[in-house]
């Protein structure tokens, strides 16, 4: 099989906690094809599945009837993917995450999503619906070498 | 779609002397897993039980609501005057688990051996 910059492949899935493995294991064969390191693939596959969950859980509401879309684009040196969901979108990525308010239950012990992306991956983007784009999505985009390393 | 997960539980002794009870985990660790984790901990008559090392080496899945659970229960054993040990994540998730903070609270060890020469 060849491998082209230019590939498309997309992925709907339920809105049902378990099938963003699908999606994270769709990117993490499509990374292994273009010759990611494996470290790199272990990154892009948390950052895929935890997008996949906000989608799932914020933006679909849990309603497994709407599906999340995960279309995944291969470029030269990097695999772009776009997780979409119905939802409103959202404004600003939360914070890192502070272990030690968590620890004194000041901070929800959840909501380490967005953080993991952001930290895993060399792009993170995220794009509300609004007159020029239908859907809200998360535009991910992971380098075969990681940037600052 | 979500896989059981499955945790069984083991007494064993650290290089101190001191009783260590282990918890291994097996499946994926996600939103799913109260039950494999926290109700787990609960069990636990925290008088006897001081030291408590999670063994995630037969973990296939791990994601960020998973890891939350782990910082529930770090959070309850460190009201509870007991210490908690983590062993057998990959690197990745050696990685994860250090930039979420973890650390702090819980020492990291490569394996159950290795965890209980510290312990």
């Amino acid at each position: 099989m060849t491998v082209s910059s230019g590939s498309k492949v997309e992925v709907r899935l339920p809105s049902r906690l378990g099938f963003e493995k699908v999606a994270m294991s769709t990117a993490a064969g499509m990374a292994k094809m273009m010759g990611f390191s494996q470290d790199r693939i272990e990154d892009l596959k948390t950052a895929v599945a935890e997008a996949c969950i906000n989608a799932m859980e914020h933006g679909n509401q849990m309603n497994a009837s709407i599906p999340v879309s995960v279309v995944l684009s291969m470029k030269p040196d990097e695999l772009e993917v776009k997780v979409m969901d119905n939802g409103v979108g959202i404004e600003t990525p939360t914070p890192a995450p502070d272990i030690d308010r968590k620890m004194t239950g000041e901070e929800e012990a959840r909501g380490m999503g967005m953080f993991l992306i952001q930290a895993l991956v060399d792009e993170a983007e995220w794009v509300s619906a609004n007159g020029t784009e239908d859907q809200s999505f998360v535009r991910l985009v992971i380098r075969m070498n990681k940037e600052n390393e | 779609m979500q896989s059981a997960n499955k945790v069984s539980q083991q007494q064993l002794h650290g290089a101190s002397g001191r009783e260590v009870t282990c918890f291994h985990f097996t499946g994926d660790i996600s939103s799913a897993s109260k039950d494999a984790i926290v109700d787990t901990y609960h069990a636990l008559d925290k008088a006897t039980h001081k030291t408590i090392l999670l063994d995630f080496k037969g973990v296939e899945y791990l994601n960020s609501s998973g890891i939350a659970l782990v910082i529930q229960v770090l959070m309850e054993a460190s009201k509870s005057g007991q210490t908690v040990a983590i062993c057998g994540l990959t690197a990745h998730f050696t990685k994860v688990f250090t930039m979420v903070g973890i650390t702090k609270y819980a020492s990291l060890y490569p394996d159950e051996a290795a965890a209980l020469a510290a312990l």
